[in-house]
């Protein structure tokens, strides 16, 4: 039913993968490129980030206003992003401007200034973004939360500190950027209304001669796990629940997935249900399953007024730990409902169909068409996800809190 | 593409773009009531009202909702603001009767006096929630300094007071006067089956009893000023400022888009050169937002508190250089360019046409092709911008500036 998805690896180790979806007027593409904020020495958090903006300050003939105005002028809805593990640039269009698009970007993989003049502004802009985010409680508490509970350095926000970013010198981001900005580990996903064969010739001219190049290498730290209170002056408290999971190339992953869906959700989820429409603690509860290629984790949020923080931390561990006795074959049922209409509604997006190919490929060196996604999901049962939940119930669990008060914890 | 529209004899009003080549539906109903339409006594409760709609009908618990909008895949959610409720479904085509039922049937909420306080406590734990995060709930003391005794000037959450002392009575009597169906429009995009569509919100919204539900629209008088709140344990500064600006009826609010978007849009844009792309401002941006009667340039501001000042100046000169001499014909040019794109990239998806569609019903009672937009902003010329500058001035409103500073 859906189009088949065609991809090529060059021998450079670029792997371009694509789907034509020749119903769209529009194309989107997106490219991650092996240069997270795990690639950052320990001394220099926030490296992968001012490389990042200093990218997109000029690159090949386009000076920074250059840039700009022609991606203004080509109506590329575009933005850019530092994860732990990659350095993602995306953009959307209408598909005719697709090829001059991926020139400029190409010409920002190979060919940025990395200007001096612009050093400044851009740490400037890291700076901005670090103090912001000292006014988002919410937010500092998962990244608090990734932070401990991955192990160094796959739970780093890209966001660094604020030290290490003062003193980040220019020959710093250049050196980051030979030994990470490279065809190995680089993936692009393309989506939309686009011919096979033109873009992949298209892509080879622009990014085939790309050199590989020596990644740095990274050393892992044990992760603190255990609990964290970080006081903070504000009305409600902030809570951040983290417990270990399988990552997606896992043959568990959709049980576990599954079993996730169930609990945080959707308006019938289980911590949606217990903690804000039984008990009204809270307006925003909800959890997630965040995975990297070889490791992953189950992120709980609920943010409750402080004096009724602690009933919502125990309302919800009593949840996480209820949900090892299983879920029910409605709550399934929902479920699968759910992510068929998320697997339909993705052939009207180039844009989001593009990064997740992106991502697929990513972790498990394929990308599979909805059809597919569709089956695994359609043969999910409960007894699978039970069976998983059995051997793996929620747990150990890594928490902090933001907020006036410290809870009693009991992990 | 076909656009289709109906009317219920109670006044219900349905209408529809329809695509038979899309993948998904999108359907959402229009409820003319808003903060707008609130007083002192009942502030809030628009916004309480749409939460309560989801705790059950007279034959649904709460519970039933929630199961149902899940079973049927949809990503259901709501929304107040200060002049509608809107309760919008995107689903796959199988479901459009079901998602079209359901929806109908939490428009007739049973507002039991047990959910009613336990959601009270929801609303109460939202309010802290926003207040605890940028701007801390200062954009609705801007709202309020600069529409004054107007309507439009109403916070759409309401207060922690406003709603803690909210009787379910007062909220009954609100949902009478404002939920009538003359009141409602069912607007939907995507791959819709219209005759299916008006049959099934006969069978579930024919019986509902036409109420006089008027509003009356006022023109706004905003007023100018600059007010500072301290928040001392904030990092960033935040700015906020309103201006005044074309109605939702005004033909010059396409040039007033151009003109935002040159002066303002977080890319490409005067304040951005100026503010952002330097590392002076981490956002600074110019919109344009319309409403029945009134429209606003809004600009926003984040910076470092030391200088909020000169940043404030500095957008205060990029606005006194365009009304001394206008926006450039590259700039326009670019403009446009963006405008394009981006309302072809919007048109792909069947919710973003159903707002489309259903915003120009609510406001105009028109429909509007996506080709009729597009042609709109590629006829658009320097001289109408020049008129929006003339007409309205960026140099006119209220700022307020919260954060340590």
């Amino acid at each position: 039913m859906t189009a088949p998805i065609r991809s090529h690896v060059f021998p450079n180790g670029l792997a371009l993968v694509a789907q034509p979806m020749d119903w769209l007027q529009s194309a989107a593409f997106s490219f991650l490129v092996p240069a997270g904020c795990v690639y950052e020495p320990a001394a220099r958090l926030g490296l992968a980030s001012l490389a990042c903006e200093m990218t997109l300050r000029g690159a090949g003939p386009r000076d920074n206003r250059q840039f700009v105005l022609d991606l203004d002028n080509l109506g590329v809805v575009h933005h850019a992003a530092v994860s732990s593990t990659r350095t993602s640039y995306g953009g959307a269009m209408l598909a005719e401007n697709l090829p001059a698009a991926l020139a400029i970007f190409a010409d920002v993989l190979r060919r940025p200034h990395l200007p001096a003049e612009e050093l400044e502004a851009c740490r400037q802009n890291s700076l901005q973004a670090l103090h912001a985010v000292e006014d988002e409680p919410s937010e500092k508490a998962m990244i608090e939360l990734r932070r401990r509970y991955f192990p160094d350095p796959w739970g780093r926000s890209s966001l660094g500190e604020e030290e290490a970013v003062e003193a980040i010198g220019l020959e710093e981001i250049r050196g980051f950027f030979q030994r990470q900005f490279q065809p190995r580990g680089t993936i692009l996903g393309v989506a939309g209304r686009v011919a096979w064969e033109p873009l992949k010739d298209l892509v080879g001219e622009l990014l085939g001669g790309w050199q590989p190049a020596e990644g740095a290498a990274i050393d892992e730290c044990p992760a603190p796990g255990g609990y964290l209170h970080v006081p903070y002056d504000s009305a409600q408290t902030y809570i951040g629940i983290a417990y270990t999971s399988v990552p997606y190339r896992h043959p568990d992953y959709f049980r576990a997935w599954g079993a996730v869906g169930a609990l945080g959700g959707g308006m019938s989820s289980r911590l949606f249900t217990e903690v804000r429409e039984r008990r009204g603690l809270c307006y925003s509860v909800y959890a997630t399953y965040h995975t990297l290629r070889d490791r992953a984790g189950v992120f709980c949020f609920a943010g409750s007024g402080a004096q009724r923080a602690q009933e919502t931390l125990d309302v919800t561990l009593g949840e996480l730990r209820r949900l090892a006795q299983g879920i029910e074959a409605s709550e399934l049922g929902r479920l699968k409902a759910r992510i068929k209409t998320d697997l339909i509604m993705q052939q009207e997006s180039s844009f989001s169909r593009s990064s997740s190919i992106a991502r697929e490929w990513y972790h498990i060196d394929r990308a599979r068409t909805l059809d597919e996604l569709e089956q695994i999901v359609d043969g999910l049962t409960c007894e699978d996800i039970n069976d998983y939940l059995a051997q793996n119930p929620p747990g150990p669990f890594t928490i902090v809190t933001v907020g006036p008060d410290e809870l009693k914890v009991n992990v | 593409m076909e656009f289709l529209t109906h009317a219920l004899p109670n006044g219900l009003e349905i209408v529809a773009e329809c695509n038979p080549e899309a993948y998904s539906t999108a359907l959402m109903f229009i409820v003319k009531a808003g903060s707008r339409d609130e007083s002192d006594e009942n502030a809030g409760v628009s916004h309480f009202l749409e939460h309560m709609a989801f705790k059950g009908t007279p034959t649904r618990s709460a519970d039933d909702v929630n199961r149902e909008l899940d079973e049927i895949g949809s990503h259901c959610n709501a929304e107040t603001s200060e002049e509608t409720t809107v309760y919008y479904a995107p689903v796959l085509p199988e479901y459009q009767t079901r998602a079209t039922e359901l929806l109908a049937d939490i428009l007739r909420p049973a507002l039991r006096p047990s959910d009613f306080e336990t959601e009270k406590q929801v609303i109460l734990e939202e309010i802290q929630m926003v207040e605890d995060q940028p701007p801390f709930g200062a954009d609705d003391k801007c709202r309020a300094a600069f529409f004054g005794d107007h309507p439009l000037a109403r916070s759409v959450l309401g207060t922690l007071a406003s709603v803690g002392a909210l009787p379910v009575a007062a909220m009954r009597d609100y949902f009478c006067r404002r939920y009538a169906p003359g009141n409602i429009i069912l607007a939907a995009a995507g791959r819709v089956d219209f005759e299916r569509m008006v049959a099934d919100c006969r069978r579930v919204c024919g019986d509902w009893e036409p109420t006089e539900c008027g509003r009356a629209v006022e023109p706004a008088r905003p007023r100018n000023g600059f007010q500072r709140l301290a928040r001392e344990s904030a990092t960033q500064q935040y700015l906020m400022r309103m201006s005044p600006g074309p109605a939702a009826r005004d033909d010059d609010r396409y040039a007033a888009k151009v003109l935002a978007m040159v002066l303002g849009d977080d890319s490409g844009s005067r304040l951005f050169w100026e503010l952002v792309d330097p590392g002076i401002a981490e956002v600074a941006a110019l919109n344009h937002y319309e409403y029945q009667g009134a429209g606003v340039f809004y600009t926003q501001i984040h910076c470092a508190p030391e200088d909020a000042d000169e940043v404030y100046q500095r957008a205060m000169q990029i606005y006194e250089a365009a009304h001394a001499e206008g926006i450039t014909e590259s700039e326009l040019q670019q403009a446009k360019n963006k405008a394009r794109s981006q309302l072809v990239l919007a048109s792909e998806l069947p919710s973003r046409r159903m707002s489309s569609v259903g915003g120009d019903w609510f406001y105009r009672r028109e429909y509007r092709p996506l080709e009729e937009d597009l042609d709109l902003f590629a006829s658009i010329q320097l001289s109408h911008v020049a008129d929006v500058l003339r007409r309205y001035s960026l140099l006119e409103g209220t700022t307020l500036t919260i954060g340590p500073e």
